[in-house]
């Protein structure tokens, strides 16, 4: 199986000096994203293409998982852009060690899924994170950036559990999506706890009316035919288990962000 | 845990010499074999289940010393959240599922909240890493898509209580458990997960006839 190599990447290097270039030079955020998508890119070939060409068979990938990669690619650009543009701007120093793992992370991920899909990888859409006026200060005031950040980490949770079926047929690749699935759930969970909400989802409970389409479907408490609230309560059952979105819920929820 | 021992017979033959000859591998009493197939891959997480299930069960019965309210509240969430697993996939099984796991939490110090946190934080990484690597084992993708279903609120889990041991910081999803530059989260063999587990289990595990691929 696979263990994870904890052979020290280009972007560890990076982290201390973004954050003290997020912390001292706030504001100066064209100079910060650039020099943090120049080296996460930089620093793919040295990470990723031997693993890539080893775990998959570029080139031989049956359409229907290409189509799942590059909807997965499309969420993690816009996850990658989000941080990237945001979190030199609008996080406060306090949350910056947070923030700046996430969008680590998210970097790697569209590197990752860019690397497996070769030549096949769709180029990045453009993003409006303001939704065409709905978010107008997405990028200026940080309860709004939170609130779009818990709605992209938990829809990504969704998103990608409701594609798992659609790869079990590549062992490689099905894993390789739920480990990156694993994250955007620990991702979510955090961004939970700095809205002051638990790390889990209670039955369809929002607090914005702008992400109810996000949680829709999250009460339910039957598994498999097994109504598991009986093992102890609604709230927890419902809890206990994330659901799945389809595509079309997912692309819905992402199109106000994607001008094209 | 240890493997089941292979057992010998003594077997008659024809002309009433006796010999010895081996028969097959056996369980010995008390052992679990987690059987094979889909249902294989659910009993292996019924056990993982049933060990956090007990682990928190104690966490919250008798609170570290100095917890807070917000602390104690998680806890039991979790504690909750493992139940429910633990439980479901005990009903989903049916007839096919294994017995109780005897656990062992000596090496715990409930008073002590860096135990308790630490290992709760084994615990959760550990599930996560479990389902990962679980995930390509099953045949049925409706049962794949259940334990996607858990896998995240285990993941979930594990963000929380590393933030309760190390607020504010990277560690909920540390460079220690998720790649740094390919921004992957762990993914174990039923191997590594339950020799990992194996400090805290009383009980042998036989995931010999668990499905490899």
């Amino acid at each position: 199986m696979i263990t994870t190599s904890q052979t020290p990447g280009v972007l560890d290097t990076l982290d201390p000096e973004l954050m003290d270039r997020v912390v001292t030079r706030r504001g100066a955020v064209s100079g910060i994203s650039n020099t943090a998508a120049a080296l996460a890119i930089a620093s793919v070939p040295i990470g990723l293409g031997l693993f890539a060409r080893q775990a998959f068979a570029q080139g031989t990938l049956p359409q229907s998982i290409i189509d799942v990669l590059n909807f997965a690619l499309t969420l993690e650009y816009l996850e990658a852009e989000f941080y990237t543009l945001g979190v030199p701007e609008v996080v406060p120093p306090a949350d910056c060690a947070i923030m700046l793992q996430i969008m680590k992370h998210e970097v790697a991920h569209v590197a990752l899924l860019k690397s497996v899909l070769g030549s096949a990888a769709i180029a990045k859409p453009t993003f409006d994170f303001t939704a065409k006026g709905m978010f107008p200060d997405v990028f200026k005031n940080y309860q709004t950036f939170l609130v779009l950040a818990q709605g992209f980490e938990d829809t990504g949770v969704r998103a990608y559990k409701g594609q798992a079926g659609a790869l079990i047929s590549n062992n490689a690749i099905l894993t390789t999506a739920l480990q990156i699935h694993s994250v955007e759930g620990r991702h979510a969970a955090i961004v939970r706890t700095l809205r002051n909400l638990k790390g889990w989802i209670t039955r369809d409970v929002n607090d914005v009316p702008a992400l109810n389409a996000v949680y829709a479907g999250e009460e339910n408490t039957v598994q498999a035919g097994v109504n598991t609230a009986v093992f102890a309560n609604v709230d927890a059952a419902s809890e206990a288990f994330d659901e799945p979105l389809t595509k079309a819920a997912v692309l819905a929820i992402a199109a106000p962000f994607i001008v094209t | 845990m240890q493997w089941a021992g292979v057992s010998f017979a003594v077997v008659l033959t024809a002309c009433g010499e006796s010999t010895t000859a081996p028969i097959a591998p056996t369980t010995p009493s008390g052992d679990l074999s987690l059987g094979t197939g889909d249902n294989g891959v659910l009993n292996y997480a019924y056990a993982l289940e049933q060990l956090e299930a007990a682990y928190y069960t104690q966490v919250v019965a008798t609170p570290y010393t100095g917890i807070s309210a917000l602390e104690l509240t998680l806890l039991t969430d979790i504690k909750l959240h493992e139940v429910v697993h633990r439980d479901f996939l005990k009903a989903a099984l049916g007839a096919a599922a294994i017995g109780a796991l005897e656990v062992d939490f000596t090496s715990v110090d409930f008073t002590s909240r860096a135990s308790v946190l630490g290992t709760a934080k084994v615990f959760e990484d550990l599930g996560v890493a479990a389902y990962n690597g679980a995930g390509q084992l099953f045949t049925d993708a409706n049962l794949l898509l259940i334990a996607g279903k858990i896998v995240s609120v285990e993941a979930r889990h594990a963000a929380i209580i590393r933030n309760l041991l190390n607020p504010k910081s990277a560690d909920f999803a540390g460079d220690d458990v998720v790649n740094p530059t390919t921004g992957l989260d762990r993914a174990f063999t039923p191997a590594m997960v339950l020799t990992a587990a194996d400090p805290f289990v009383k009980t042998e595990i036989d995931f010999s006839t668990l499905p490899t691929n």
